[in-house]
């Protein structure tokens, strides 16, 4: 198989790690060679942050480049249209509804701009889903990167067996219910 | 035992540590190598690992450990080189007894760093080779055969990663853990006592040994000429070979494992055999200038830039002059790291910034006090600067020029090496306000304990070293420890201090907002009707609160750490501190 290319991209503090290590666990499990590459130190501390996701027979670069995506994992809207140059023509976006104004808007020196999943979905194939009340109504705001990563895992070929098993391994024992559950809502929802 | 694992680079490296039967590894928190030390802990019953204060402390921990006879490494990101340099250059000539590896872990592209140096640079200064892993399974191996090296010649060993290497994850494969015999340390002050008339006689050996691994060099097997198309060759390492790899399989490529000394037979070979030999490497020209100075033509900085990452890209447009299908970037604000919401050093910030002080600041989570909308450090230059750089200035422009300037620096920072600017501070009659923003962690490399802390790597709980104690032993005389949330007293005692025609330590204590195990009983919540809408709750800017379309403001319950800045700047009472309702 060709090998494949995903990008979670969002805010520092988004869990982006959390995410991207359960991808690579699955891929690991079926068999693929896997690469990840992520970001630590200052540019967690509430910045754009991008991790990369490479899977198939043999994979020699770690990261994902302009033009070559698959799929792009977006947590925040205006991170969507930032990396959204980095998919190819075909490629697909999965993002959370969600706004969170970067510095520069707070302050007043720049706008967020208006309408960001309407305009991208005119030339992207795009599925949303307002991931943060969704995992409000389950009852922990912060397992709402595994209800977007659940709707994510319906374009990608693997069982659901396999995403509940995986996230089991991957979380820590005591949250491995809450988000299997959230997981189901993005999946099934 | 043939399990596979994917693991992080760094992880990987521990993971050779282990394996290879290292004892004792050193290390200062530094990103991107952090992640090194803290993969140790998992092996606490085989490796001893430790924080030490700082890289030269930490250096000559393995130092001593390799001369006892044991094998040792030590961590630390590239700028941490330059601080565990001096140890380093003398280890070259002393040699080792047990293995001795130092990790290096550049940062080019700068994700969070204060400059690109290339440590290949500072390892053919300081005459030791170096290895320089291209994934997660070389960075294993690589380790190990670090230690073999550094047995059979005699040498210190430099593993060179990057934050592109140390940050990803890829396949490895465990093996067990050798456990070499424990060597005998033998009295040897020829060795191991560089006073000028034996450094002299280890300098000859200094030289040989790097000429005999230039020349072993060609038959390493981590030196591999892969052939395929004979019409263009590369020769890289490390990550850059993987991109050679991914825009170029048909080419041939001299994968270099052995960056410094270069096995100059293999390359004068390999140029030999292709028509068109192009050097891809990041940062310096480090292989191209060598390559260049025994005749042989090549293609490199003409060609790719000294700045930044590389990528397959960049080679699909400038060797096969392809032009990736690429659409164009949207333009959207940038959206620059921030302080946390409930950070203690935001409200130190903005008092400095209410008034109107400058500061020299330091290395860490505060280097964001330089951005909007605080705009107050001035000054970023290495770890433990901003004490010294002040005093500096005083000595420059005099005690008044001094009145509208503060030091700033972190709790980590300051037991790293700001301790060494402040005695020089005190013994010279400096003077000056420092203010230690006590966090209780090493912060910006993700929450690292330190002697100030009273807690190990490896998890004992140890008495912590008063840092208040420390600067009064000093003779400091005005010393004050102030809540960084009791906003009016420590804007009072900034003005008090900075007054002062002495040295005083304002020490602001709050613990970092992310650490674990903290919790957070308030949540701050605004009152619309009460809002007069003057926007000052949003100057400190906190990512908690956004203004809404009629201007007033908004703040999001999750976001919120109930720190309490805003409800203290709102003069309206539009803004309370409730107890957070579980949820």
């Amino acid at each position: 198989m060709m090998t494949k290319n995903i990008m979670i991209v969002g805010v520092g503090g988004q869990g982006t790690l959390l995410t991207s290590r359960i991808l690579g666990g699955i891929m690991v499990e079926s068999g693929y060679q896997v690469k990840l590459s992520e970001v630590h130190g200052m540019a967690q501390r509430g910045g754009s942050v991008v991790t990369f996701v490479r899977y198939g027979e043999e994979v020699a670069e770690p990261i994902v480049e302009e033009g070559q995506a698959d799929i792009l994992i977006a947590f925040e809207r205006l991170e969507a249209l930032r990396y959204a140059h980095f998919l190819k023509k075909d490629g697909v976006i999965v993002a959370n509804d969600q706004r969170i104004d970067p510095m520069p808007v707070v302050t007043g020196a720049a706008e967020y701009p208006e309408n960001i999943l309407e305009k991208l979905s005119e030339e992207y194939k795009i599925y949303q889903v307002d991931a943060r009340e969704k995992a409000l109504e389950l009852g922990n705001s912060r397992v709402f990167n595994i209800i977007v990563l659940g709707l994510a895992a319906k374009h990608m070929d693997f069982t659901k067996k396999q995403w509940l098993d995986v996230i089991a391994k991957t979380v820590p024992p005591k949250t491995t219910e809450i988000n299997q559950k959230a997981f189901l809502i993005g999946y099934e929802g | 035992m043939s399990e596979v694992k994917i693991m992080l680079g760094n992880e990987a490296i521990a993971r050779g540590a282990y394996e290879a039967g290292v004892k004792v590894s050193a290390a200062y928190p530094g990103t991107p190598s952090t992640e090194i030390s803290e993969n140790m802990v998992q092996y606490k019953e085989d490796i001893y690992a430790e924080w030490s204060p700082n890289e030269k402390v930490a250096a000559e921990v393995a130092i001593g450990a390799s001369i006892s006879g044991v094998r040792a490494m030590c961590s630390m990101k590239h700028v941490g080189v330059n601080v565990a340099s001096d140890p380093l250059y003398t280890a070259s000539y002393t040699g080792v007894n047990g293995g001795l590896v130092l990790v290096a872990a550049d940062d080019p592209g700068l994700y969070s760093s204060q400059n690109e140096q290339d440590t290949r640079c500072v390892a053919r200064a300081a005459q030791v080779p170096v290895l320089e892993p291209s994934d997660s399974q070389e960075a294993k191996d690589f380790v190990k055969f670090a230690y073999a090296l550094s047995e059979k010649y005699d040498t210190p060993v430099i593993i060179r990663t990057t934050t592109r290497l140390s940050h990803s994850q890829g396949p490895v494969t465990l093996e067990e853990r050798v456990e070499p015999a424990d060597k005998p340390y033998e009295k040897n002050p020829a060795k191991y006592v560089m006073m000028p008339a034996n450094a002299i006689r280890r300098h000859v050996y200094v030289e040989d040994r790097m000429n005999r691994l230039a020349g072993d060099g060609c038959e390493m097997e981590i030196n591999r000429a892969e052939y395929r198309d004979a019409s263009v060759g590369f020769v890289a390492s490390g990550i850059a070979y993987q991109y050679v790899r991914e825009a170029c399989p048909e080419a041939s490529v001299l994968k270099l494992g052995m960056v410094h000394p270069l096995p100059r037979k293999l390359i004068e070979e390999f140029a030999s055999k292709v028509e068109r030999l192009i050097i891809f490497e990041e940062l310096e020209p480090v292989f191209e200038e060598q390559i260049r100075s025994w005749g042989i033509s090549c293609e490199g900085k003409e060609l790719f830039t000294r700045q930044g990452e590389y990528s397959a890209n960049l080679l699909r447009e400038v060797i096969l002059r392809q032009k990736p299908e690429i659409r164009e970037a949207a333009k959207v604000p940038a959206r620059p790291p921030i302080l946390c919401p409930g950070c203690p050093h935001r409200s130190t910030f903005w008092i400095l910034n209410k008034l109107k002080l400058h500061a020299a600041g330091d290395i860490g989570c505060y280097t964001l006090g330089a951005v909007p909308p605080l705009n107050v450090i001035e000054t970023t230059i290495c770890m433990g600067a901003s004490i010294s750089a002040l005093h500096g200035m005083e000595k420059a422009k005099g005690k008044d020029y001094i009145k509208n300037w503060v030091a700033v620096i972190g709790d980590s920072t300051f037991m790293h090496t700001g301790v060494n600017s402040l005695m020089n501070m005190v013994y010279n009659q400096g003077t000056g306000t420092v203010l230690i923003l006590d966090n209780s962690t090493t912060g910006m490399t993700g929450h690292q304990d330190h002697a100030a802390t009273g807690k190990t790597l490896q998890g004992d709980v140890v008495p912590a070293i008063s840092i208040y104690h420390l600067c009064k032993s000093m003779g400091i005389e005005h010393v004050t420890e102030v809540n960084a949330f009791d906003v009016d007293t420590l804007e009072k005692t900034v003005k008090e201090e900075v007054a002062r025609d002495a040295v005083s330590v304002i020490i602001v204590t709050a613990p970092c907002a992310l650490l674990k195990g903290q919790v957070f009983p308030n949540k701050c919540a605004a009152i619309p009707e009460k809002c007069k809408k003057c926007g000052a709750c949003l100057r400190p800017g906190c990512p908690a609160l956004t203004k809404k379309e009629d201007g007033t403001v908004e703040i999001d319950a999750a976001m919120c750490n109930g720190c309490g800045l805003c409800a203290q700047l709102c003069k309206f009472g539009a803004i309370e501190v409730r107890e957070a309702k579980k949820a």
